[in-house]
């Protein structure tokens, strides 16, 4: 791992907390209103730092462990994913497996925590994250797939750094509509609006806010921050496969990602004020929609 | 994307996986609309210099296609007070699938057939896709306006089909096909209509229930 890895890991985790602050402040704009700063989950995070925490009895260390198992296994994730556009800090063949595994466990453990409270609006909430999560993680193996073809590389360093930017003049119809799928996927993993509807709190229509409604103090922050990173990552995602910035010089290809990280996140805002909530019932068929996509996306590359 | 008339095509079969997802009724006209507008610019993107024969043609499908269909179908649908697909027999989740397999399918059966190589080698998977969705939005819809939309885009595979052979059909072929098409579609609104006036309900599996 070099330094500038490092550094770059560095700026993704301050940044972080600034992504959905712009998709909100985006929104905001486009309804009229002035809404909330582009800070505000910062502040909101350093609040809940300085509080106390809040155990149910009913809890165990499930409940306890949630918060940092989350965390942990998306920073784990993050060393996955090639932040300057050519090597990854940890990579080997087949890490696609281990990055879905741990955004996999961190939801599991999330899932664990809300069933552990004993509450039947947490536990509805769970079933419904799990639902969804069905149907996502399919449509990301099918992308990954799809970018193994184009690019010819089984680890996410290696296909989202130097062979993508020489696959896109042969492959960039397939590579478009996989990343269209990937950006699906984001807003069904982070709970955007077509899926779920971040602004509401209200405990029977949310999915993801409903899991964490018995966490407290600096609980809540990490998760609120784990949940601003999951973004952040799915953000990397969809940029690098838009954006192969190999080519380009170590602290350019870091300020185009950045620049594409608050572009995804201004994407994310105009997608949440054009569109409402899809009834439950509809989720899947939008997940198996952006599945079909990426499927698409494979199917010519086979051709 | 090595060429427009290859983007086209890709936003074909987009526009297809989109028909097998809608349930509102208005939204499958919109994008059935789109694919007419996109069918009208490929024989010009794929004529390899502009002909008074390509460009009618274009035109002669942008008109039919893209303007007269989809307004006589809005038109429908405003008399009729349908709005949605409500239960299709099989349902939105399995039909996407299903269009995803008969995609994969169409590309298979394309590199299978011995077909002199045209000069856009993604146009008879593509047709062959479209070909096989529109059949699967015909039988699978209940509501005949929607198997109305189906049969049309069955009819725009068939046409993909036919543009790796323009160079050899005559042009008054083609006007013949589009004026069938039309007269089709024509007449199956009518028959949408009476059949809404009679039965007040567009939902055909009720024309087999017998009736005084």
């Amino acid at each position: 791992m070099t330094w500038e890895e490092v550094a770059a890991l560095g700026i993704l985790a301050l940044t972080a907390p600034a992504v959905p602050g712009i998709a909100v402040k985006t929104k905001s704009f486009l309804t009229g209103r002035r809404g909330a700063p582009v800070l505000q989950l910062y502040f909101d995070l350093w609040k809940l730092l300085r509080k106390g925490t809040v155990y149910s009895r009913t809890t165990t260390w499930v409940f306890r462990a949630a918060p940092i198992v989350v965390l942990a296994s998306l920073i784990a994730a993050a060393l996955f994913l090639p932040l300057d556009g050519r090597a990854a800090p940890v990579g080997f063949a087949g890490d696609l497996v281990a990055f879905a595994g741990l955004l996999a466990l961190g939801r599991f453990a999330l899932v664990l925590a809300g069933m552990d409270t004993g509450s039947s609006f947490e536990g509805m909430g769970a079933s419904r994250e799990v639902t969804i999560a069905t149907f996502a993680e399919p449509t990301l193996f099918l992308c990954f797939i799809a970018l193994v073809l184009a690019t010819g590389d089984v680890s996410l360093g290696g296909m989202l750094g130097a062979p993508l930017a020489a696959a896109w003049p042969g492959a960039g119809a397939s590579l478009s509509l996989v990343g269209v799928s990937l950006f699906v996927l984001l807003l069904a993993e982070n709970s955007r609006t077509p899926v779920d509807d971040p602004a509401t709190h209200l405990e029977l229509t949310m999915i993801h806010e409903v899991i964490v409604l018995d966490h407290s103090g600096p609980d809540l922050a990490l998760i609120l921050y784990g949940s601003a990173l999951k973004l952040a990552l799915f953000g990397v995602l969809v940029v690098s496969v838009f954006v192969p910035r190999a080519a380009l010089a170590g602290p350019v290809a870091l300020a185009v990602l950045f620049g594409g990280l608050g572009a995804v996140a201004v994407a994310v805002g105009v997608v949440e004020s054009v569109m409402a909530r899809l009834r439950l019932s509809r989720v899947p068929q939008l997940l198996v929609g952006a599945a079909a996509l990426a499927l698409f996306g494979i199917i010519l590359q086979l051709h | 994307m090595r060429s427009p008339a290859q983007l086209i095509l890709l936003l074909v079969v987009l526009s297809d996986l989109a028909v097998l997802g809608t349930t509102r009724l208005s939204s499958c006209i919109r994008v059935l609309a789109a694919q007419g507008l996109l069918l009208g610019l490929l024989p010009v993107l794929l004529a390899p210099h502009l002909t008074v024969h390509a460009v009618s043609l274009g035109l002669g499908t942008v008109v039919v296609k893209a303007v007269v269909l989809p307004w006589f179908l809005a038109w429908a649908i405003r008399e009729a007070a349908v709005r949605r697909e409500i239960e299709p027999l099989v349902g939105f989740i399995a039909s996407q699938l299903l269009g995803a397999l008969a995609l994969a399918l169409a590309f298979a059966i394309a590199a299978r057939l011995p077909l002199p190589t045209p000069q856009q080698p993604l146009l008879v998977p593509v047709s062959l896709a479209t070909l096989m969705i529109g059949f699967l939005v015909l039988t699978t819809r209940r509501k005949a306006l929607t198997q109305v939309v189906g049969y049309l885009i069955l009819e725009n595979g068939i046409y993909l089909f036919g543009l790796t052979q323009t160079e050899s059909v005559p042009f008054l072929i083609e006007l013949g096909v589009l004026l069938a098409v039309f007269v089709g579609v024509f007449i199956m609104g009518i028959v949408v209509f009476h059949i809404n006036r009679e039965f007040d309900s567009l939902d055909s599996t009720r024309l087999t229930e017998l009736s005084d």
